[in-house]
């Protein structure tokens, strides 16, 4: 391979007809005999199909008859067929990073197809694009790297400790990490679980006893991390306990399940002022501890501190399904007491939701839609009685009701100490302050850094169903990696001058994968398997001293200029 | 014949490239006036580069990214915008049109809001008319000023501020501030008048020694902040005296490594 780089160029286009998808359109003889003019195209040929395995061995014959060494396919987008070229390229003993495609199809003969002459012509320029680029291009190894098939586990609610037994019960090493002195998350606080009402302790302890039974798995309770080190495969995390023991863990892969807190509304509706303004939480305890008073009237108001103009724009999805449980659980334990629901928008999502909905209506629970620009407010009256007064949004006139208990529904919040585990991690917290994963629809549990995955609660508010959903999700992708083995990592990586750092910093601000770190000689240095190749680094680097490897600045501009017609010999 | 803009497009390989890709497989036409070159990410686009096509004769330059919140390297796009904003500003001085660049942002499913960008930017420039620079003979003065504008873009300063940009709104500086958009706004833009009109004066001195008051003339700005720049120059190794004419020195620049 390395030969390659010593010698000139030796180019060969391969045109592709596909059939009459291009050359019905373009003219591909005469771009045929155009790539020949063009500097270091030693040989180029029309195909029928380039990719038909008949197109495939044209390749290779070229390859061997012509003595290329660097190889243009004049096709299709790159983003499908590339690696099929590629490929072929390789099994010639051309590295498949001196291959360059021209996409003269999507790009050109399907856009316009009402313009052969044009159509042609632009081939011609895309095809001396690719010719420039060819001519630049440099062999390049992508490099391996074995797993550790381990996982650490940050957070032992339901979220972590779902992912942790699924990859336990796969085969992997699993240490759960902690931070309070027992396992169980939110879930712990919590009375029933909606909609089918099962005890949320029953639920847990199942969990509880698999984890703890489970000799793949490793629980530290009371522990938080200090550092996090290494990437994908080998990660090594400094853990804590309370007492100040420490301990290093060498894992494959991470899992970030650190679920959410509990919003206190503290100053709101009289919370904590008037003693009987509770939260919903609160009402859980109440109701798990039996201790419910025979109260004329319960009033809850729903987003408390969720969907605000600004802060906490977000909804925290489980409050309306929450609040219509527990009233009616209220209702069911005392059947005489009125319950009220003030909402904003009650989103009861789904089929079964919806139902659950419904059954609370029918059980007489009542509802008042209030505005945000109205919201109710809550006063002390006599006897220890509360008023709330609410501009009923259906009726448009504001009414007063008075009841015994106020329950605020608030939303679910990211801890505080979120900031500093993303930190370490060097994965992404979103404006909400949930950590951000890597694409909303399409990678929803990665983060954009591999072998790290987010589930539960610590990435948005969600229940308890959806947060096991993601927990298995996210041990089937941690798994990958894991049963693997041994990674390709990208090739397309930065490349660190030493001579021109300065040693400012700007890229591994601005890294978005923390490849980039400072060495003992205070310059840049890329750890290269951690390097995703989006150049961003490069491009803002204010020495110049970073360039990208199969997109260097010399190789865009050629093809920038080469664009305008200059491609000098 | 009919003036046909000559465009260069910089797009991301995940979101807009296939926007084009789809405009293609949707067989949607558009004029056929842009020349594609792929990049991994907008992000990766270097200011230099972009400079360096519209000195080489490009009617117009159109990068695009995937939409905010969906780049595939989490926020390049945001980078690249960052980069064009300064670039833009640093344009307008050269004399050439800054609408000659345009960032715009194309998902994977938008084939159709692709093709209508080509096509809006092509009758854009078709009013705009023929770059200076696309000519047999380029106008000297603002090639003069896009050349500037690449030295300037190549630049430790410029590149300093944009690439910390972020950083100094968001976070905050070594002294634990935050700098408001406004002021780094300002900064910035004093960062691009000095930096741009000591490259003038560098490769114009570079050119032929010239006086204070030469340069003053030349580039239509006050003899005293021509001096300003000079001392400053004069203290990083630029330029210095290349002789004196009874009262009056002349500058040339010096060769920096």
């Amino acid at each position: 391979m390395e030969r390659a780089e010593e010698e000139t160029p030796r180019i060969g286009v391969f045109v592709c007809h596909c059939g009459i998808n291009i050359g019905g359109v373009v003219n591909v003889p005469k771009v045929v005999e155009y790539a020949k003019t063009l500097p270091n195209v030693v040989y180029a040929e029309d195909n029928l199909y380039t990719c038909s395995s008949e197109g495939l061995s044209k390749i290779k014959e070229g390859i061997g008859k012509y003595n290329l060494n660097r190889v243009v396919v004049a096709s299709c987008t790159p983003r499908t067929h590339e690696p099929l070229f590629r490929a072929t390229c390789e099994e010639t003993g051309v590295n498949k990073y001196l291959f360059e495609m021209a996409n003269i199809r999507e790009h050109c003969s399907w856009a316009h197809m009402h313009e052969p002459e044009k159509a042609t012509e632009k081939a011609k320029d895309i095809i001396r694009i690719a010719v420039a680029k060819a001519r630049l291009i440099q062999p390049q190894k992508e490099p391996e790297i074995d797993v550790t098939p381990s996982a650490l586990v940050i957070g032992g609610g339901v979220a972590g400790m779902t992912a942790a037994l699924s990859l336990a019960e796969q085969g992997f090493r699993v240490h759960i990490i902690e931070k309070e002195p027992e396992l169980g998350g939110t879930l712990r606080h919590l009375h029933k679980l909606y909609p089918t009402m099962q005890d949320a302790s029953d639920a847990l302890n199942q969990i509880i006893k698999a984890v703890e039974s489970n000799k793949n798995i490793e629980v530290s309770t009371s522990t938080t991390i200090k550092e996090v080190k290494g990437f994908i495969g080998n990660f090594e995390a400094t853990v804590q306990k309370v007492n100040g023991e420490a301990a290093n863990l060498r894992v494959g892969t991470i899992i970030v399940a650190t679920g959410a807190d509990i919003f206190e509304p503290i100053g709101m509706y009289g919370y904590k002022e008037y003693g009987n303004v509770i939260t919903q939480l609160q009402l859980e305890q109440l109701l798990k501890d039996g201790q419910l008073k025979k109260w004329e009237r319960v009033i809850m108001i729903q987003c408390v501190g969720s969907r605000e103009e600004k802060g906490r724009t977000y909804c925290s999805r489980i409050c309306c399904m929450t609040a219509l449980k527990n009233a009616v659980l209220i209702k069911e334990l005392l059947p005489d007491t009125d319950v009220y629901i003030l909402f904003r928008d009650l989103q009861t999502y789904g089929g079964r939701y919806e139902d659950y909905h419904r059954m609370a209506q029918d059980r007489g629970i009542k509802f008042i839609k209030y505005l945000q620009e109205k919201p109710p407010t809550v006063v002390s009256a006599e006897n220890g009685k509360l008023t709330v007064n609410v501009y009923h949004a259906l009726l448009g006139e504001q009414v007063t009701i008075s009841g015994d208990l106020v329950v605020l529904s608030t939303p679910l919040t990211q801890h505080e100490n979120a900031k500093e585990l993303s930190q370490f991690l060097k994965v992404p917290l979103g404006s909400d302050g949930f950590f951000f994963e890597a694409h909303v629809k399409l990678r929803p549990i990665d983060f954009a850094t591999d072998g790290i995955f987010v589930c539960g609660t610590a990435h948005s508010p969600k229940d308890t169903a959806e947060s096991v959903s993601q927990a298995l999700g996210v041990a089937s992708r941690a798994a990958i990696p894991m049963a693997v083995k041994r990674l390709r990592t990208e090739a397309i990586t930065a490349m660190v001058n030493e001579n021109l750092c300065s040693g400012c910093g700007t890229c591994v601000k601005l890294c978005p994968y923390g490849a980039i770190e400072k060495d003992a000689k205070g310059v840049a240095r890329v750890t290269e398997v951690m390097c995703k190749g989006c150049g961003v680094c490069g491009a803002s680097c204010p020495e110049k001293a970073i360039s990208m490897r199969h997109f260097t600045d010399e190789q865009v501009t050629a093809q920038a200029l080469a664009a305008l017609g200059r491609l000098t010999a | 014949m009919t003036f046909e803009p000559r465009i260069v497009g910089f797009l991301c390989n995940w979101c807009s490239y296939a926007g084009a890709d789809l405009a293609g497989v949707s067989r949607i036409s558009y004029p056929p006036n842009i020349r594609i070159i792929r990049l991994m990410c907008s992000g990766r686009l270097d200011p230099v580069i972009i400079l360096e096509t519209l000195a080489g004769g490009a009617d117009g330059v159109i990068v695009m990214g995937c939409h905010p919140g969906d780049c595939h390297y989490v926020e390049g796009n945001l980078q690249a915008e960052r980069k064009i904003r300064m670039l833009k500003k640093l344009i307008a001085r050269t004399g050439l049109e800054p609408e000659r660049l345009r960032l715009e942002w194309v998902s994977a499913s938008e084939g159709g809001r692709f093709a209508e960008l080509v096509k809006d930017f092509t009758s854009q420039l078709k009013k705009l008319g023929q770059s200076p620079l696309a000519e047999e003979k380029p106008d000297t003065k603002i090639l003069a000023g896009v050349l500037a504008a690449k030295a300037t873009a190549a630049d430790f300063r410029l590149r300093v501020l944009v690439g910390k940009e972020k950083g100094l709104i968001e976070d905050a500086n070594v002294y634990g501030e935050k700098v408001p958009e406004e002021e780094l706004d300002k900064t910035m833009e004093e960062a691009i008048d000095a930096e741009y009109l000591r490259n003038r004066i560098y490769l114009m001195t570079k050119d032929e020694p010239l006086s204070v008051k030469e340069l003053s003339k030349r580039l239509d700005l006050d003899p005293k902040a021509v001096l300003r720049h000079i001392v400053v120059m004069r203290r990083r190794g630029l330029v210095a005296i290349d002789r004196v004419e009874g009262t009056t020195p002349f500058y040339t620049a010096l060769k920096v490594e």
